[in-house]
């Protein structure tokens, strides 16, 4: 980072808003901001699997309950998500003395538990759909050849919906970038909040806000590239002969 | 039943500021959806590529910070301009942003991205023969466009409509973080000063759930009307 720094020192000289030190807090913002996406996207991913078996269960009773939570999670703004789970806890009387205050005191944590709840809610109906979308065909085949159902799940509907379910789990990776922005709103510095400080701090909308705008856009096409590789190399099967 | 510590009429006022903001914002977000689907698809390449320019920009960057570079930012350079007027011509306005029209009109620049390219797609989808024939018929642009194309575009876009919509229904809850008195921003200063939370979000919440499930009602009823004729 210093190096990085002293090599771009000159080129800001004269420049008041986009000094080294506003670049750090920048860089700060951005290290949060990758840092909450990310960890939300992984354990999100991660309950979104057995979710989406169990919302195609045969049985009702088992169902409902994760219909009703993703109904719940995709119905209401994730801002009122994040300020339940951000005063929620932090308001129960006598929890400032338990040791849950390490991560409560800290607005991460909650704004974490809000988010992964969030996306594994929308991940969740992706996956369905994708479960859904298996071709009788290749059930029927599995059974034939005497497959248990968590084999033929294993082996068979689970790969596949994988790969049907990727061109929606981009979108999703991309909405939670961006939806990520309103951790600012619960003082945590991510980029969203740094652009706030400038503006704050310079009264300069402008610089403040486009400079993270074009962040946010290198990320959000960054995201895009990969998942198109990720395309290319996983459903190579339905592309057309050239 | 349940007491709101007088919180209870300014929840309903907020409630009623967020359908107006959406709705008006829906419209915001349609016309300029529709131009900007027709711009892209117009044969003239400057503003094919000026309509695609607009949405990816757009579809790049959160909504909240689009909603703070324009709300913070549009005061400052509505000032800038009529300063110049001010100087140049000797023009004397003020013009004071109100907080309201700019989230109406962020939210409609910034759903208007999306819809134009739910609205290009289905324009794609439509037959060329029915506009063809409606011409043959001697029908004007305008005609053509408001009797067949338009109707027929919308069985396409209805799905992704429904879906933008409730998207930025979602998406109003921003407005109360550049201070607007929504539903959502009642909730959080009740919160404040009562510390209780759940006394105040959870209502929010089935508030927001019952947007949700009058507009898929509505949605029903328009899918029904645009496919008559079909199936």
């Amino acid at each position: 980072m210093e190096e990085w720094f002293a090599h771009i020192a000159p080129w800001l000289t004269g420049n008041e808003i986009f000094t080294p030190a506003t670049l750090a807090r920048y860089w700060d913002g951005l290290v949060n901001t990758v840092q909450l996406v990310f960890i939300s996207l992984i354990i999100g991913l991660g309950m979104a699997v057995p979710l989406a078996i169990l919302r195609g269960s045969p049985r009702a009773w088992v169902r409902a309950p994760v219909w009703l939570y993703t109904y719940v999670f995709r119905g209401t703004p994730l801002l009122i998500q994040l300020y339940l789970a951000y005063y929620g806890f932090a308001f129960v009387p006598g929890v400032q003395e338990t040791w849950l205050w390490f991560f409560i005191e800290e607005p991460f944590y909650p704004a974490l538990f809000a988010f992964t709840l969030n996306t594994a809610a929308y991940t969740t109906e992706i996956f369905h759909g994708a479960i859904r979308a298996t071709p009788r065909g290749q059930i029927e085949a599995a059974r034939a050849y005497g497959m248990s159902t968590a084999l033929a799940y294993r082996r068979i509907v689970l790969p596949s919906a994988f790969r049907r379910a990727l061109p929606a789990y981009g979108n999703e990776v991309i909405f939670m970038l961006h939806a990520s922005a309103i951790a600012s709103t619960v003082t945590i510095m991510d980029l969203t909040g740094t652009a706030y400080y400038v503006y704050a701090r310079f009264y300069t909308p402008f610089p403040a806000f486009i400079f993270v705008a074009l962040v946010y856009m290198a990320l959000t096409f960054m995201i895009l590239a990969a998942f198109r590789l990720l395309e290319k190399r996983l459903l190579r099967h339905l592309q057309t002969a050239a | 039943m349940i007491d709101f510590h007088g919180y209870g009429p300014r929840l309903l006022a907020g409630a009623w500021l967020t359908t107006e903001l959406a709705l008006l914002s829906l419209l915001v977000a349609v016309v300029l959806g529709l131009l900007a689907a027709s711009a892209r698809l117009s044969r003239l390449r400057s503003v094919a590529a000026l309509s695609a320019t607009y949405t990816t920009l757009i579809r790049g960057v959160p909504d909240l910070v689009l909603l703070m570079l324009l709300f913070y930012g549009g005061q400052i350079g509505v000032n800038m301009i009529t300063d110049r007027l001010y100087n140049a011509f000797d023009i004397d306005i003020f013009i004071n942003i109100d907080a309201f029209i700019a989230g109406v009109a962020t939210l409609g620049v910034i759903y208007g991205a999306y819809m134009a390219e739910t609205f290009r797609g289905a324009f794609m989808a439509v037959d060329e023969g029915q506009m063809e024939a409606a011409r043959a018929y001697g029908m004007s642009p305008w005609l053509v466009f408001s009797r067949i194309r338009f109707p027929l575009m919308m069985r396409h876009a209805l799905p992704g409509l429904g879906n933008n919509w409730l998207v930025m229904l979602k998406s109003t809850a921003l407005v109360s973080i550049i201070g607007l008195t929504d539903m959502v921003r009642v909730a959080e200063k009740a919160t404040k000063a009562t510390h209780e939370p759940f006394l105040f979000m959870l209502p929010v919440a089935v508030g927001y759930l019952l947007m949700t499930a009058v507009s898929e009602l509505a949605m029903l009823w328009l899918r029904r009307r645009y496919d008559t004729g079909f199936k």
